[in-house]
């Protein structure tokens, strides 16, 4: 790191200190505009919603996934305006405030368990949200390693251990506490980032119009893996379609893509939103509906240049790797061979000296560089060769040039990745090479608070979730141990999410970020509809649908859903085939990429209803106090 | 051809970003000063609890 890096750096971190400090002396939490009475800025508050609404995830993993898949995961922004921002602040928002105020409920598994009456549902909620979330914190902590492991140049191990520290002392020095202008903060500086990066881009590669016809006319460069999934450029939405049983693999390939790309990370995240726990809380934090009509302004235009942004550069990233990315760098090796495995499919090492034949006819030609900035003794920079790419070789001691011309998932091919490289990687491999230096300090600064702001809500989420709504509940009430086992859930959740971190490196942030969203729809989103707008919402169906969304979520993950099923192995080990849908002439395989959320969510909404009309409604005293009457005696 | 994106699902989502974006900030501006109610007393109760109760907790 050098000098200019570092001193920003600690200017932002002193002055998020500084203000978290201010924030602690003058109480300006959410709940102190409340205490007077006031409402919060609305810009302030929608700017600490979208902070807390996008992370890292968004920016560096979807917008990842963007640059492989396509422009057409702008589907999930729309979403996110009109479902995450739109119907969350105006249909969902007033209700769970008044709600949460009348119930005095201060988190969402206790706004459902007062709202039904039943101290299971709140723990069923917290149990869920304790055990899950730190896949989402994980998929936060990654976004951030994989960027600052770069800008360091330090390994993707060190820097997710950086990451962690900062993240642990943010939260210990009162980050957690949610102090609404560190948040706003967070949020402008994230604004400020993205748009830079957005203006940039589409100044580099010519305009509008300019960059989105280059990117058209790359189509041909599709790889073939992408292709055979229906990948038809990244200006165009993949091959639609539904495999009939029996059908051949290549037809059941070439329809996988849409369907991945719409139900996983369009639906899965779109509409998962409404059923996030640390979301949800927030709106119990505002004054009045005046509050959220006018959040709507800020929280609209901010989401845009989050998730809009990300899914355009993404793509876009693509025509800048090919057409126009230039190395200047120090050459080490213009032949360096890396061993993909026998399968081809494995981790690629260096080959050693003494390597058998076998292994240097399978290894694959690469260029070892290093940068001007990196030691002498640092580990080379490895990029695959091939045929598009042009190499200058500087003479008299100037700086070699290399002209990579390749798209950008194989930019992302190096030493410690599969020969299929790492989505993961892509947003800040682009921001590292298309970018000057000040500029990657910026988005430095962009993704710590992305993280940060996120993070902070997580943890907030899942401390109270066993201190308040497990471990009181059982302890039957608040005592002196509720501080020290909610500090431990924190530290349970941060130390859990670094392990998954380090274990599960490479594609992975969308991926966990999807399932987290998916979990959370299918088990809460129709008994929370359900307690906001349904008087006729029984108990039972509450209990119903939370647990019918969770087992039809986890078993479709684990027996049904390719991807997952294959990752975690358990279908093999149980019915020794990788999932249960396989080719037969009863079930289409495309069932094979269908995400969870699309089964598990009409299943728990089904069961919601069915137990609804088959027991008694809770007692219309309790009902006509949740919805807003006086307490029963 | 929609700014040089081919494909009209994907210039669709592009512009209902934008459309999606501008519908929010317009809904935000027309509806400014409606839905504004005095704090109630349980408003109050709810944001002192989760000062004194939730966040020492933290």
């Amino acid at each position: 790191m050098d000098i200019f890096t570092f001193v920003i750096l600690l200017v932002y971190l002193l002055a998020i200190g500084y203000l978290g400090y201010q924030g602690y002396l003058q109480t300006k939490t959410a709940s102190d505009y409340l205490v007077a009475g006031r409402n919060a800025n609305p810009v302030v508050m929608a700017l600490s919603y979208g902070a807390t609404f996008i992370s890292t995830s968004a920016i560096v993993g979807f917008g990842g996934v963007a640059a492989n898949f396509g422009m057409g995961t702008l589907w999930l922004t729309v979403l996110n305006i009109s479902v995450g921002i739109f119907i969350a602040f105006v249909v969902l928002g007033n209700p769970t405030r008044r709600m949460g105020h009348h119930l005095d409920a201060h988190t969402f598994p206790e706004l459902m368990g007062k709202r039904f009456n039943s101290r299971l549902i709140q723990v069923l909620c917290a149990l869920i949200i304790f055990l899950f979330m730190p896949l989402y914190a994980m998929a936060v902590i990654i976004g951030g390693a994989e960027f600052i492991g770069p800008v360091f140049h330090i390994s993707y191990d060190a820097a997710l251990y950086l990451f962690a520290v900062i993240v642990a002392a943010y939260v210990i020095a009162g980050g957690i506490k949610g102090v609404m202008l560190t948040d706003a903060l967070q949020g402008a500086i994230m604004l400020v980032g993205m748009v830079v990066l957005l203006f940039v881009t589409y100044t580099k590669l010519g305009g509008f119009t300019a960059a989105h016809q280059m990117l058209t006319d790359m189509a041909p460069l599709v790889p073939k893996g992408l292709a055979e999934m229906g990948h038809k450029g990244w200006t165009a939405m993949p091959a639609f379609g539904w495999a009939a049983p029996g059908a051949s693999p290549e037809a059941v390939k070439q329809v996988s893509l849409w369907w991945i790309m719409v139900s996983t990370i369009v639906m899965g995240v779109g509409v998962g939103v409404l059923a996030q726990p640390q979301l949800i809380v927030r709106f119990m934090t505002v004054k009045s509906k005046q509050a959220l009509n006018r959040g709507v302004v800020a929280g609209g235009i901010f989401i845009f240049f989050m998730t809009g942004v990300a899914f355009v550069v993404g793509p876009l990233s693509n025509a800048y790797f090919a057409k126009q990315e230039a190395i200047t760098c120090q050459i080490v090796d213009e032949n360096a061979l890396l061993d993909p495995g026998a399968d081809n499919n494995g981790t690629l090492t260096r080959i050693a000296a003494d390597a058998p034949p076998e292994v240097v006819k399978r290894a694959k030609a690469f260029v070892a560089y290093k940068l001007p900035a990196e030691k002498a003794d640092a580990v080379p920079n490895y990029i695959l060769k091939t045929p598009a790419m042009r190499i200058e070789r500087g003479a008299e001691g100037r700086p070699d040039v290399i002209r990579p011309g390749m798209i950008a998932i194989a930019r992302t091919v190096t030493l410690g990745t599969t020969l299929k490289g790492n989505s993961d990687t892509i947003i800040p491999r682009y921001v590292n090479s298309a970018f000057p230096k000040w500029f990657g300090v910026l988005f430095l600064l962009t993704l710590l608070s992305a993280a940060m702001s996120t993070l902070s809500s997580q943890f907030h989420t899942m401390g109270t979730a066993i201190g308040r709504d497990i471990f009181e509940v059982f302890g039957k009430g608040k005592s002196s141990r509720t501080v020290l086992i909610t500090r431990l859930g924190i530290i349970a959740g941060l130390v859990t999410a670094i392990i998954l971190g380090k274990l599960v490196r490479g594609n992975i942030i969308a991926v966990a970020t999807a399932i987290f969203f998916g979990i959370c729809a299918a088990a809460f989103l129709p008994s929370f509809l359900g307690a906001l707008f349904w008087r006729r919402m029984t108990r039972a169906a509450a209990i119903a649908s939370i647990v019918a969304g969770f087992v039809a979520s986890a078993f479709w993950s684990v027996f049904i859903n390719a991807k997952t099923a294959v990752g975690l192995g358990l279908c093999q080990s149980l019915f020794a085939k990788p999932t249960l849908v396989t080719k037969s002439l009863t079930f289409s395989e495309t069932w094979t990429v269908v995400d969870p959320i699309l089964v598990a969510l009409p299943v728990s909404a089904l069961v919601a209803l069915l137990v609804t009309y088959l027991t008694k409604p809770l007692p219309a005293e309790h009902l006509d106090y949740v919805f807003g009457g006086a307490k029963p005696e | 051809m929609i700014l040089g994106i081919a494909d009209p699902w994907v210039a669709a989502a592009y512009v209902l970003s934008v459309v999606g974006a501008l519908a929010c900030a317009v809904y935000g501006i027309t509806h400014w000063n409606q839905g504004d109610e005095p704090a109630q007393a349980e408003d109050v109760r709810w944001a002192k609890e989760e000062k004194e109760e939730i966040e020492p907790t933290l």
